[in-house]
């Protein structure tokens, strides 16, 4: 959040509020960038109508690259590079490799769900805490407005926030 | 925030009414099955089938069947030979006793999951499954019924089931003794067999007792005093069952081949009941909220079951792939012989349900549960009961008819009507349990939880 965005913060004491404030801010045609709370509320993602994750699709493609790149293992030093009897099988014993695949897909999945939520979010190790409202780890329910991205004038928006309900209202 | 039904749980009841129309069905389908069983059995008697079995094919497969036979004994020295043994003492009526034997394990597997089900939940203090807990609660009642039939078919016709009870196995100098079997004889043997299936069934009956009087007593007091009861039940439950359902597995389906074992046997049979157990379960919640009961299980509930289905179809799998690993692995003889007859041996009579075996049970429930929306449709979490649950019949039918029946074993009218006899007595006794108790239960602690419950 750099310093040229403009944000408006409606400031609610409480999680029903601000529950309902989300439909009656949004029935009003103002975006909401993101609600900021110190627990999950039930029902606000709905509410928000934030679209669904794409996480999902990010962990089966990882999942099928980990389980490629097992398998080439695999084959590479069991079959191709120096080939090993074991257990009288074929050096291509597909079942003996299905605990190896198996771990294979499961680490390239976790490694790479947790670099892409990473990066998705613009975390990096040693990054600057940014915080709105220092208040929303605590007892607060904090909900940014994007300025910038509304087509509504900032004075509306903040007289929305006010009949809302919110408690307080800063600019940020 | 589906199902945001404001309602005071402590005054809702509601009762479920099992219609005489709906025993009707029931009964009638009892009568089909039995008419079923009686003309597979006639046509038994006459030496035909009822239904495909291999040996009407004729004797070049039979041949084919020999030779497979041959190479086993020839692989595994002496651990064949007791099913040329089986071979010598065959009598049709056997397959009925394997059919009793087959269903009573399979059905009082489910039937016991449901206590263990509800214990699980108590144990870990979960608050969602509260609103759903009445209809598990209501299973165990067919323990009644399914162990009584065990103990019968054990006293009266064990030698028909298992190898170690064959007339002179442990006897130094019979004809038949069995130096392996005789080294078992000190755990496999009629008395320990029927002290274990009578203690530990007993104990089941008794702790389920306990827990659905304690259950049903907090719709009418309340408070929390008896939830802490019933979470002592269910630990001394869950201790129990620990040791009782890995004993129960070698006692009653593993020790059918009885040169045989495997150290993974007790969690593999588990694995089968419990997500046998877990879509039954599921599958009585949403045929009691198509009826229109139990409007208070939304979606978020039946997503929970059914991350359960998914979860332990693939725990199933884990467990019987692991099992197949290290025999295949291991190469050995005495070992290799368990999966041998089920895929080659028998004229082969056991490929087809051993392949369908893994599809119903862990691609087709991996596949079609894999997405959150088909664990909160109903219809795609009915498709997943019906593979799980007949899926697992054939994983028990695997586990015991090869070693009982041996090449004389099929799928007929037998066996379809024996399943159709347990299984309508089975909805009968749970739909008559279930009347009489409140469906959702009214006081538990948890219960405003699972009404808000929301993932």
């Amino acid at each position: 959040m750099s310093s040229t965005t403009n944000y408006i913060l409606g400031v609610y004491d409480d999680e029903d509020e601000v529950l309902h404030a989300v439909s009656e801010i949004k029935a009003k045609g103002i975006k909401i960038e993101e609600v900021f709370t110190p627990f999950p509320i039930h029902g606000l993602d709905t509410a928000l109508g934030h679209p669904r994750t794409r996480l999902p699709i990010a962990a089966f493609m990882f999942g099928c690259l980990g389980l490629i790149c097992a398998q080439a293992l695999i084959n590479y030093t069991m079959v191709f590079d120096w080939p090993m009897i074991i257990g009288g099988k074929d050096f291509f014993a597909l079942p003996d490799w299905i605990p190896v695949s198996f771990e294979g897909t499961v680490l390239f999945t976790a490694f790479g769900l947790v670099t892409t939520f990473c990066i998705s979010n613009g975390l990096y190790p040693g990054k600057e805490v940014e915080v709105l409202d220092i208040r929303i780890t605590d007892d607060r329910f904090v909900m940014a407005i994007n300025v910038d991205k509304n087509k509504v004038a900032a004075t509306d928006i903040k007289k929305a926030l006010k009949d809302s309900g919110a408690v307080e209202v800063n600019v940020k | 925030m589906a199902g945001h039904s404001h309602f005071s749980p402590a005054n809702v009841e509601e009762h479920f009414e099992f219609s005489s129309e709906g025993k009707k069905r029931i009964i009638i389908a009892f009568i089909a099955g039995l008419v079923a069983l009686a003309l597979g059995i006639y046509l038994l008697s006459k030496g035909e089938s009822g239904g495909h079995e291999v040996a009407a094919a004729g004797h070049e497969a039979a041949n084919a069947g020999h030779e497979a036979a041959g190479a086993a004994e020839h692989l595994s020295g002496g651990a064949a030979s007791h099913q040329a043994n089986a071979e010598e003492h065959y009598d049709w009526t056997n397959r009925i006793w394997a059919n009793v034997w087959l269903n009573a394990v399979f059905f009082t597997g489910i039937a016991v999951i449901g206590m263990f089900f509800v214990s699980l939940q108590y144990l870990a203090k979960a608050g969602w499954s509260s609103v759903v807990k009445r209809v598990p609660e209501a299973f165990p009642k067919f323990l009644y019924i399914s162990l009584p039939i065990l103990l019968a078919v054990f006293f009266f016709k064990g030698d028909v089931i298992f190898h170690w009870m064959h007339h002179g196995v442990t006897e130094v100098g019979s004809e038949n003794y069995d130096k392996i079997i005789a080294g078992k004889a000190g755990y496999l043997n009629k008395t320990f067999f029927m002290i274990r299936l009578v203690g530990f069934g007993a104990l089941w009956i008794i702790l389920w007792n306990m827990l659905r009087k304690k259950s049903i007593e907090e719709d009418l007091v309340g408070g929390s005093e008896i939830f802490t009861k019933l979470v002592r039940i269910s630990v001394a439950f869950i201790v129990i069952f620990g040791a009782s359902s890995s004993m129960f597995a070698w006692d009653w389906v593993m020790s059918i081949d009885t040169h045989w074992f495997s150290t993974m046997f007790g969690w593999y049979m588990f694995a089968s009941w419990h997500v046998t157990g877990l879509a039954i379960i599921t599958l009585t919640i949403l045929l009691l909220k198509d009826k229109g009961y139990m409007a208070y299980v939304n979606e978020n509930h039946l997503h929970d079951l059914g991350k359960f289905m998914f979860a332990f179809s693939i725990f199933w799998s884990y467990v019987w792939f692991s099992q197949f690993l290290l025999i295949y692995y291991a190469n050995l003889p005495e070992e290799t012989i368990y999966f041998l007859e089920r895929w080659e041996g028998h004229n082969k009579i056991y490929k087809t349900s051993e392949v369908l075996n893994i599809f119903f049970n862990f691609f087709f429930p991996f596949l079609v549960l894999m997405t959150r929306d088909a664990k909160r449709t109903r219809i795609f979490l009915k498709i997943a009961c019906f593979f799980i649950i007949s899926g697992h019949y054939i994983d028990f039918y695997q586990m015991i008819m090869p070693g009982v029946l041996g090449k004389h074993g099929g799928y007929g009218l037998v066996e379809f009507g024996m399943l159709t006899v347990f299984a309508s007595a089975f909805i009968y006794v749970v739909s008559n349990e279930l009347t009489k108790a409140s469906l959702v239960a009214k006081n538990h602690p948890f219960l405003p939880e699972a009404l808000h419950h929301d993932i």
